[in-house]
C-alpha cells in the first residue's frame, strides 16, 4: 500500500471479519483522506459491503481496530460514538427509507432527533436538500413506494445528507439506473463533494463512476486491500483481477 | 475551533451592513434562526443593507440557507439585498440553496363536521367492499380448487404440506395446553356454583355439552385465526410488497393457484384435528378438575358423560370447524394481497385480517346455533 496518510478520516487497522468459518475479511488496513471521493471496488461477494457495514458498525469483526474521525469506535463512550454517527450518512444499496414516512418526513427524520429547529426550517432545508439532488418539491409529500428506483436513490441522499455531514458511506450509489442517471448520480456526488466538503466512501462496480467521480481507488481482494491509488495507477496494475477488470472488454468501452 | 455565530450590525456610509461571523452550522441552528428572525424585521427601512459573509468560519446548508432566506426577506422590490464576501469554498454552496424554492407550506386538512361524517360514510361503504373482497376471493379459490380437481397434477402438495406442519403440527401444543385449562376452569366453575343446589354431577353434562359444540371449535378457531391468520396475512403481505406476486404472474402462474389454495387447503384440513384434539384436551381437563377438585371419580365421569352427550353434539361442533377454517383462511387471505408498499400498512393489514377473523367466526358460530336448533340438532 502507498505510504501512510496523514489525518485520515477513516482509518482502519487489521480488520478480520467472519462468519461462521469463513473469513471475509483478514487484516485489512484502509485509510481515507479528508475530502477525497474513494471507490471501492472489488469481485462480487469480495466483502465490500461488509467492510462497509463493519466501519459502520452493522457488522461485528472478530479484530482489528477502526477509527473514524479520530474516534476509536471500540474504545469511545456512548456520547462519543452519537456524535460520530452524527457526522456521517449512509446510503443503502436498497434505499432502506422509512416506508411509512412520506419522503419529507424521511429527510426530516434525523433532524428532528438531533437538531432543535422550527419545522419552518426543517422544511426549508428539506426542499434545499431535495433541489441538490436534483428533485422537484412535489415529491416530498410522497411515499417511497410511489418513488421510481432512481428517485429513491436520489432520496435516500438526501437523507443521508440532511444532517450536512463531513462523511458519507455510499453503497452502489449506480447500481439500478440508467446510464444517464447514473452519470448524473456521480455528477451530483461530485458537486456535492466540492460543495459541502464531503468524504465519501463509495462502494460501486460501475467503471463509469471510477473515471468521473472518483479521486482515488481501493480494490478488495482476498479479504485484503490488494491495491489503491488513482485510476493511472490501476491501470498500471499487473494484478490479474485488476488487469481484466480495468482492460477488460467494458473497460475498454467506457475508455473509449 | 470557532466561536459561536454572530450576526452584528455596523454602519458603513449610509449603508447597513450586517456582519455574520463563527460557525453557521446545523449545531447552532436555533440560535442562527433567532438571529435572522431579529435581523430580518430590518426589512423595510430606508438604508441599503447588505449581508457581510467574509468572517464566517464554517458553514454548511443550514447556514447557507438561512444567509439566503435573510437576504430575502431584506430584499424590496427591484433592489436585491446583497452577500459580500464571500469565500470561494462556499460561493457553490450559496448558488445552490439560492435555486431553491421557498418551501411549500403542508396544509393540514382541518378536522370539520362534514368531514368527520365523510369519514363515516366512506366506512360504511367500506363494509361493502369488504364483503365483496371475501365473495370475490371465495370465488377465485372455489374456481383454482375445481382447475385441481380437473388437473391433480398441478396441485402443490408439498406447498401443503408444509403448511399443515405450520399451522396444524406446530399449533398441537399450545392449542391442547390452552384447552386444557379452560375445560379446568369451566369445570371448577361448574362445581363451584352447582354444589350450593347439590347437583355438582351435572358439571359433566355441562363440560360435554358446551367443549362439543362450542368452546372447542369457536376457542380453536379465534386462536388459529391470530396464529396462522396474521401469519398468512403477513407472508403473503410482504410478498406483495417485494414485488414477489407480480414475478409469480409474470411467469404464467396463478398466485391464487400458488399461494392461496395450499394455505387454504392445509388450514381447512388443520383446524378439525386442531379442534377435536382441543375438545379432548378440555374434557381431560375438566375430568381432571371434576375428580381433584369435586370428587367425582373417573369412571362415575366417564359414565355421566356417555349418558350426557350424543354424537350429535360432536358431529356439530366438527362441522363447523372445516366452515371457520375457510372464513379465516380467506380473510387473511384478502388482507394478505391488500397490503400497499409500507410496512404500516403490512401491520395495519394484518391487525385487519385477525380482527375480522375472529369477528366472521363468532358470526359463523351464531349462524350455526340458529341453523342447529331450527334442525333440532
Amino acid at each position: 500500500m502507498a505510504a501512510e496518510i496523514q489525518d485520515p478520516i477513516i482509518r482502519v487497522r487489521d480488520i478480520t471479519v467472519q462468519f461462521g468459518a469463513t473469513r471475509v475479511l483478514d487484516g485489512l488496513n484502509l485509510d481515507v483522506k479528508r475530502g477525497e471521493i474513494l471507490g471501492f471496488v472489488g469481485p462480487s461477494g469480495a466483502g465490500k459491503s461488509v467492510l462497509t457495514r463493519t466501519i459502520i458498525g452493522l457488522v461485528p469483526k472478530v479484530a482489528g481496530s477502526i477509527e473514524v474521525f479520530g474516534v476509536d469506535l471500540d474504545s469511545s463512550s456512548t456520547s462519543q460514538r452519537r456524535n460520530v454517527e452524527r457526522r456521517w450518512g449512509v446510503l443503502f444499496q436498497q434505499g432502506a427509507l422509512f416506508s411509512s414516512l412520506t419522503v419529507r418526513q424521511n429527510i426530516q427524520f434525523p433532524m428532528r432527533e438531533y437538531l432543535r429547529v422550527s419545522q419552518r426550517l426543517m422544511d426549508e432545508i428539506t426542499m434545499a436538500k431535495l433541489t441538490m439532488v436534483g428533485l422537484k418539491p412535489e415529491v416530498a409529500e410522497r411515499f417511497p413506494s410511489e418513488l421510481s428506483g432512481g428517485m429513491i436513490k436520489r432520496v435516500a441522499l438526501a437523507r443521508a445528507l440532511s444532517l450536512d455531514p463531513d462523511l458519507v458511506f455510499l453503497d452502489e450509489p449506480t447500481s439500478g439506473l440508467d446510464p444517464i442517471g447514473a452519470g448524473d448520480f456521480d455528477e451530483l456526488v461530485r458537486t456535492l463533494q466540492r460543495t459541502l466538503g464531503l468524504t465519501v466512501f463509495m462502494v460501486t462496480h460501475d467503471l463509469d463512476s471510477l473515471y468521473t467521480a472518483c479521486d482515488r481507488i481501493a480494490v478488495l481482494g482476498n479479504g485484503k486491500i490488494i491495491a489503491a491509488g488513482s485510476i493511472a495507477d490501476m491501470q498500471a496494475s499487473q494484478h490479474p483481477w485488476l488487469r481484466q477488470y480495468f482492460h477488460g472488454k467494458r473497460a475498454r468501452a467506457v475508455m473509449g | 475551533m470557532s466561536g459561536d455565530p454572530k450576526l452584528e450590525r455596523i454602519a458603513k456610509g449610509n449603508a447597513l451592513a450586517l456582519c455574520a461571523t463563527g460557525t453557521w452550522t446545523a449545531s447552532f441552528a436555533p440560535v442562527l434562526e433567532r438571529m435572522v428572525a431579529d435581523a430580518e424585521k430590518l426589512a423595510g427601512t430606508p438604508q441599503s443593507i447588505f449581508i457581510d459573509v467574509s468572517e464566517v468560519a464554517k458553514l454548511d446548508t443550514f447556514g447557507a440557507w438561512l444567509i439566503e432566506r435573510l437576504r430575502r426577506s431584506l430584499t424590496q422590490g427591484a433592489v436585491e439585498a446583497q452577500i459580500a464576501g464571500l469565500s470561494a469554498n462556499y460561493s457553490s454552496l450559496v448558488d445552490e440553496v439560492r435555486r431553491v424554492r421557498a418551501a411549500a407550506a403542508v396544509d393540514n386538512d382541518p378536522i370539520t363536521i362534514s368531514g368527520m361524517l365523510e369519514q363515516i360514510g366512506r366506512a360504511v361503504a367500506g363494509v361493502a367492499g369488504t364483503v365483496a373482497g371475501l365473495v370475490d376471493m371465495l370465488g377465485a379459490v372455489l374456481a383454482a380448487w375445481f382447475r385441481v380437481l380437473v388437473h391433480p397434477r398441478s396441485f402443490r402438495l408439498t406447498s401443503t404440506v408444509h403448511h399443515m406442519e405450520q399451522v396444524c403440527w406446530r399449533a398441537v401444543p399450545i392449542i391442547v395446553l390452552i384447552t386444557f385449562l379452560i375445560g379446568c376452569i369451566i369445570a371448577q366453575q361448574g362445581i363451584f356454583h352447582f354444589r350450593r343446589f347439590g347437583a355438582d354431577i351435572f358439571v359433566v353434562d355441562m363440560l360435554g355439552v358446551l367443549v362439543l359444540r362450542e368452546i372447542g371449535v369457536l376457542l380453536v378457531a379465534i386462536m388459529v385465526a391470530g396464529r396462522s391468520g396474521s401469519a398468512y396475512t403477513a407472508e403473503l403481505g410482504s410478498m406483495k410488497m417485494r414485488e414477489e406476486i407480480d414475478a409469480l404472474r409474470t411467469m404464467g402462474f396463478d398466485p391464487i393457484e400458488v399461494l392461496v389454495l395450499p394455505r387454504m387447503m392445509a388450514l381447512v384440513l388443520a383446524l378439525p384435528i386442531l379442534a377435536f384434539l382441543g375438545a379432548m384436551a378440555a374434557l381431560y381437563g375438566g375430568g381432571l378438575v371434576a375428580w381433584l377438585y369435586g370428587g367425582v371419580q373417573p369412571e362415575a365421569f366417564l359414565l355421566r358423560l356417555r349418558d350426557a352427550i350424543s354424537i350429535d353434539h360432536f358431529i356439530v361442533g366438527i362441522v363447523k370447524a372445516p366452515v371457520m377454517a375457510a372464513v379465516i383462511g380467506i380473510v387473511a387471505c384478502v388482507e394478505g394481497l391488500a397490503v400497499q408498499g409500507s410496512a404500516e400498512s403490512l401491520g395495519q393489514h394484518t391487525t385487519a385480517s385477525v380482527v375480522k377473523g375472529i369477528f366472521f367466526v363468532i358470526v359463523m358460530d351464531g349462524i350455526f346455533a340458529i341453523f342447529f336448533a331450527s334442525i333440532g340438532m
